[in-house]
């Protein structure tokens, strides 16, 4: 019972934040909703007991995801004003394309419930005996090694993309030459001379 | 009892939501950047709802990956955001067939 009013508590909860995502007037607002929307999601995966999941959903998503875009609504000066422009003729088009997706879906699932695909063999059974997060472990790091390194990869040229793209070499300043200093050494920044006596330093 | 169906629901809702909003928005680019993550967020409940539904594990793994690529693409996605907001001093991508060439 509780579970069950979990669940459409959860589910409400996505939707309406979804719908007031897209259709929020101010860029920081949309941010705050996907937010929430990804809790209740991460809320729906623990019903689930996709534990591990949903707790990665937490931390990636609104931890960073949604504070990259948080910070870049933020630092950009936009007029959102005009971005709004043509709102309701695009959102009628819109409308047109998501009305044919839901018929597709629900001609989909219909398609499934009378019995198109019997899905007998499991790749990965999941064990009974031991909790989401060591059998999920277990089975990243032994049959699926390669494709987590793969997915490490994948991060670390979203990295260096992000920083190659955004980065700008500036002008007119004088950047500390590491190598320079560390080559410097006392010979060539000193000398001895054997000044007489009554004479200016020559410099 | 809640059955795979109640999420197949939840997540085609969700799903189509996403579709809608890419649509709706069609200046606003970090609006249709939410809008993907929306599509990607009810593919990933679609694949833990089919996991536990089959009591297999493989599609929370493929979750995670899903959950990798879009955070990739975020990144991705705001970085180029930011360029051309520094050329154009405007994010409005109707008229982005400035950047061919």
């Amino acid at each position: 019972m509780i579970q069950l009013l979990a669940f459409y508590l959860f589910a409400v909860l996505v939707i309406l934040s979804g719908l007031l995502t897209i259709t929020a007037r101010n860029p920081v607002h949309s941010v705050l909703w996907l937010i929430l929307a990804f809790f209740n999601a991460a809320g729906l995966m623990l019903i689930a007991g996709a534990e591990f999941i949903a707790m990665l959903l937490v931390i990636v998503y609104v931890g960073a995801v949604a504070v990259l875009f948080l910070f870049v609504v933020m630092m950009l000066n936009i007029d959102f004003a005009e971005m709004r422009a043509g709102f309701a003729r695009y959102a009628l088009f819109g409308l047109a394309i998501a009305v044919a997706l839901v018929a597709e879906m629900i001609i989909a699932v219909g398609a499934w419930k009378a019995g198109g695909i019997e899905l007998a063999q499991r790749i990965a059974p999941t064990p009974a005996d031991m909790p989401n997060i060591q059998a999920f472990g277990g089975l990243l790091y032994t049959r699926y090694l390669y494709l987590f390194e793969a997915a490490g990869l994948i991060l670390l040229v979203a990295l260096i993309g992000a920083i190659v793209l955004t980065h700008r070499a500036r002008g007119g300043v004088r950047p500390q030459n590491i190598s320079e200093q560390v080559k410097r050494r006392p010979q060539d920044a000193t000398r001895n001379v054997n000044q007489p006596v009554g004479q200016g330093v020559e410099l | 009892m809640i059955g795979i169906q109640h999420y197949l629901v939840v997540s085609a809702i969700l799903f189509v939501m996403g579709v809608l909003g890419i649509f709706a928005n069609r200046k606003n680019v970090i609006i249709i950047l939410m809008a993907i993550e929306l599509i990607l967020l009810a593919v990933n409940l679609n694949f833990v709802a089919f996991s536990a539904y089959l009591g297999d594990l493989v599609g929370q793994v493929f979750a995670m990956f899903v959950l990798t690529v879009a955070a990739a693409e975020a990144a991705i996605g705001l970085a180029i955001l930011v360029i051309y907001f520094r050329g154009r001093g405007t994010i409005a991508v109707d008229d982005v067939n400035r950047m061919k060439g």
